[in-house]
């Protein structure tokens, strides 16, 4: 038998641990540690060791090498999962972001010995602000989620500040799930609005619920079915006319770069996805970055610190008495503002406009090609994804999951499945802008393929995935004993 | 454009196959008058080559931790860097990948974050962590909604060595629940028990402690446990896991939640994020928990793997009712922080505890025999302390700054009473010499 490398190392690091081996590199101490040592009361210091693994520096590297080629990722595959603009991540953001004066700054450096990054903060918060047609930025929140947190209590604080009591906010049922969370984490009822086949927010329902105790309405522009709501605009005077703020969640603003604003939309209020839009790259599950613009009426009530520009120099603004208060210890996900800004120079007006001219070309040209292999959610034409149901192949055996498994197999990660809600059996994909028409074509032939083995061979897609790592998981078991760590067998 | 592939002939073929002349028929259902008219107000586009220039021109106005000597902390912390865990976190199939919700694909990400969960359950001594929140800070603001979860108390007291930042973001994440913040005391660099005793009773639904806490003081985090359990209430813990190696498991010493920042664990400075927010509880609470957590199965053929799990408690299921909003984590600062504690190993964490304690009782010594400066606390610390300075810190810090030495945190801003105040942190990379120059400096400044 020759020797398998790969089974040698994707097993766990606790698994190629050896008592002796070493991978660090420290120094000997320079000073005295005894005297330190018995500074410390023992009933503070660790009785037990921690039973962390003892590896080589090579084995280290062997198996989270090995463990990467586990993973598909843009960098390797085609990724279209739709709500997410899974786009190409340009390797000069990851550069940038590790100059040393922006990597190894600490974040409470003296505001005198830190004007580049904050200036940069500075200029990013405009440029997006600009981008949204919104009057001011906050690049504070983590992720869109705390966006939605901060933005939800910036109306919160508005409404109180004019003396309202206002204790509902609308959502449609077609939104991510983030907006019922983030909302009711800020201390609102969250009442759901019906959508029509299409996705768009049925009228009637929205104006029996727009009462005098809904604080806001919030909505994804373009909608979660990748349609344009076409008539926001209206649903925007609607709600202010009944004293109601309206809230953009900016997950889909890589369609409308340079097409339209959020702000010319007439929404108060919209984040950003740094991490959709703005290429900051994606890591598996984060780190991401939400941040959150506001129309004027709202400035008051920005996170703590606001960065400001004083004549010549940049400052942290902490007299606020007005604002929310804090999202997290520091001044946002910095590293990630570095990537977007970085992004945004490297792009310019034009560039930003034909990114969502190709991402919403590219989005039609999929949903075109896969109409009569597949339900369309809603007609076209879409904006920047599209939303299809296997509802056809589902009479036949296989769901949204089996043809996502089965993409898996042809060499594509798979779309999103599932999302929306409302649409059966949901495929949801999102192509973006940096993918090529080959790219498309093949992704294509694969999802028209699988629609043809529904119909001749579906036991076969319920086998599906079997040339990854691993085949399909028990996720019942999973779920039912938990085994959330790795324990040594006695 | 070099990121958007599409050629004219390309996209001409690409309309023609959807039957529309133009890109612009595609976008009829954006209302006319909300169309911009004007190419968006932005600078023109750079090449990369300019664009770099301009970069360095920005990052070389900043005082970085490289051509600085950083005593700087208040919880971020100059640690060491094993150079491996750059070249990992850049491979694309980590970098690029997203949350593994088709597990096939993704078994990378979810092994890394089944160790990175071990590793943080066995370093504060809890039975699960999860695989992660944004920062310390919003783990310690997810820590105390999970607290009133559990128990449905109201209130909650807060030690005065809690990060007065920390303190701020709680205060915005319970402003929605409602739930109201109560400060106790620490006049003398820990918690006071006799004012937490009064504070903490039938209403609190946590008490919690910092250690080692803001000032650098550490407290005795067994007896906190005796009294937040005495009253009914969970006691949460905010500790820096890259101390673990020295310093007792908050596990061990009765915590009921265990958060801290991981940006001592191989994640850079970057100017305060992104960062690793650390989150473990006990067994019993799991089903509350915050945040993704990946579980170990089996597949159709019985082979190991893992997945994301117990995904009811979450957003995208529980919609406005989960345990929290967080959807989002980070993933990459987590594989970050695995790499660094396989690399480090107990050992390694061990010799980073003892040594950043020892630099940090050396400089303590050092900087105390300049006349005038003194320890603010009598209390024992670990890698940080609290000096009282005879001249104001921020001019003194100003001084020192010109000679390349950032001398650490004055902390008049964050809180009023430590006007003549100057936090500092010592971690393992400082040397004797960086010690002793910081010394001599302080010396001249405060003369």
């Amino acid at each position: 038998m020759p020797y398998d490398n790969q089974r040698a190392y994707d097993r766990l690091i606790f698994e190629l641990s050896s008592p002796g081996r070493l991978a660090f590199s420290l120094p000997e101490s320079d000073v005295p540690v005894e005297p330190a040592l018995a500074k410390v009361p023992e009933a503070y210091r660790r009785r037990e060791p921690a039973a962390l693994p003892e590896v080589s520096e090579l084995d280290v590297v062997r198996h989270y090498s090995r463990l990467s080629q586990m993973n598909y990722g843009v960098d390797t595959h085609f990724y279209p999962l739709g709500s997410c603009t899974m786009k190409y991540n340009p390797k000069i953001n990851e550069d940038m972001a590790r100059l040393s004066g922006f990597g190894r700054l600490h974040p409470l450096a003296p505001e005198a010995l830190s004007q580049g990054a904050l200036q940069l903060m500075h200029d990013l918060a405009a440029m997006l602000a600009e981008i949204a047609g919104m009057d001011a930025v906050s690049l504070q929140p983590a992720a869109g989620a705390q966006g939605e947190l901060a933005g939800v209590l910036m109306i919160r604080a508005y409404h109180e500040a004019r003396g309202e009591k206002r204790t509902k906010v609308l959502i449609p049922d077609s939104a991510h799930g983030t907006n019922p969370a983030s909302t009711a984490l800020a201390g609102y009822e969250v009442i759901e609005v019906k959508s029509d086949a299409e996705g768009r927010v049925e009228l009637g329902d929205l104006e029996a619920h727009l009462g005098p105790d809904v604080a806001a309405f919030m909505i994804t522009v373009p909608n979660t079915l990748g349609n344009f709501e076409p008539r926001v605009m209206e649903i925007g005077e609607l709600c202010h006319a009944r004293g109601a703020q309206v809230y953009m969640d900016g997950a889909n603003l890589n369609a409308i770069l340079g097409l339209t604003r959020p702000g010319d939309l007439g929404f108060d209020v919209c984040h950003f996805n740094l991490h959709k839009t703005f290429t900051t790259p994606h890591g598996g599950g984060g780190p991401g970055s939400g941040p959150v613009g506001v129309k004027a009426h709202l400035e008051p009530f920005l996170p703590v610190p606001v960065i400001a520009k004083r004549e010549q120099s940049y400052v942290l603004d902490w007299k606020r008495p007005q604002s929310i208060g804090k999202l997290q210890a520091f001044w946002g996900n910095f590293g990630m503002h570095v990537r977007a800004y970085t992004y945004i120079r490297t792009m310019g007006a034009d560039g930003l406009r034909a990114v969502s001219e190709n991402a919403v070309l590219n989005a039609n040209y999929i949903m075109k090609r896969l109409e009569g292999h597949y339900d369309v959610a809603a007609p076209g034409p879409c904006m920047h994804e599209c939303v299809l149901s296997a509802r056809r192949q589902k009479k036949l055996g296989v769901s949204a999951m089996d043809v996502a498994k089965r993409l898996l197999d042809l060499g594509f990660y798979a779309p999103s499945t599932y999302f929306p809600l409302i649409v059966e059996e949901a495929l949801m994909i999102e192509p973006t802008e940096t993918e090529s028409k080959e790219t498309l074509d093949a992704f294509c032939e694969a999802m028209i393929r699988i629609a043809k083995e529904a119909e001749t061979d579906p036991s076969a897609i319920h086998q599906a995935p079997v040339t990854t790592p691993v085949r399909r998981l028990d996720q019942t078991k999973a779920a039912r004993e938990p085994n959330l760590r790795w324990r040594a067998k006695v | 454009m070099r990121y958007l592939p599409n050629t004219p002939q390309n996209q001409r073929a690409m309309l023609d196959t959807i039957g529309v002349r133009t890109v612009e028929d595609l976008l009829t259902r954006i209302p006319a008058k909300a169309r911009l008219s004007r190419p968006l107000a932005l600078l023109p586009a750079l090449a990369e080559s300019d664009l770099i220039r301009h970069m360095r021109s920005l990052a070389a106005r900043d005082a970085d931790a490289d051509t600085f000597t950083c005593f700087l902390g208040g919880g971020a912390y100059d640690h060491y860097v094993p150079s491996p865990i750059n070249h990992m976190v850049l491979r694309g199939e980590y970098l690029t990948a997203y949350t593994p919700y088709q597990p096939e694909a993704s078994q990378g990400t979810l092994r890394t974050i089944y160790e990175y969960q071990t590793m943080i359950a066995e370093l504060t001594g809890m039975d699960v962590a999860n695989a992660s929140i944004y920062d310390g800070a919003s783990s310690l603001a997810e820590a105390v909604l999970m607290a009133h979860a559990i128990n449905g108390r109201h209130e909650l007291a807060l030690a005065g060595g809690v990060n007065p930042l920390y303190r701020r973001v709680v205060e915005t994440y319970v402003d929605g629940p409602g739930l109201k913040l109560r400060d106790v005391p620490s006049p003398e660099g820990v918690l006071d028990r006799d004012a937490a005793r009064r504070v903490v009773g039938g209403k609190t639904a946590a008490l919690v402690v910092q250690s080692p806490n803001f000032y650098g003081c550490l407290e005795d985090v067994a007896a906190a446990a005796e009294l937040a359990h005495a009253a009914g209430a969970l006691l949460v813990v905010v500790s820096d896991p890259v101390n673990l190696g020295v310093l007792e498991a908050p596990g061990r010493q009765g915590a009921d939640i265990v958060v801290g920042e991981g940006q001592g664990l191989g994640v850079p400075l970057s100017f305060g994020g992104p960062y690793l927010g650390v989150f473990a509880a006990k067994n019993e609470f799991v089903r509350r928990m915050p945040g993704r957590l990946v579980g170990a199965t089996v597949d159709l053929d019985g082979s190991r793997g893992f997945a994301l799990t117990l995904q009811t408690r979450e957003q995208h299921i529980r919609r406005a009712k989960a345990t929290s909003n967080i959807c989002t984590n980070v993933a990459l600062c987590a594989l970050m922080a695995t790499i660094y504690m396989a690399t480090l190993g107990q050992r390694g964490l061990v010799r980073v505890g003892e040594l950043s304690m020892a630099k940090a009782h050396y400089a303590a010594e050092r900087l105390t025999a300049v006349p005038g400066v003194s320890l603010r606390f009598a209390q024992p610390f670990f890698k940080e302390f609290t000096l009282k300075l005879p001249k104001s810190p921020e001019r003194v810090a100003a001084k020192l700054a010109r000679q390349s030495i950032l001398a650490g945190l004055p902390l008049k801003t964050l809180d009023r009473k430590l006007g003549d105040c100057l936090l500092v942190a010592v971690t393992e990379k400082r040397t004797r010499e960086e010690i002793d120059a910081f010394a001599d400096a302080l010396a001249k400044a405060v003369a």
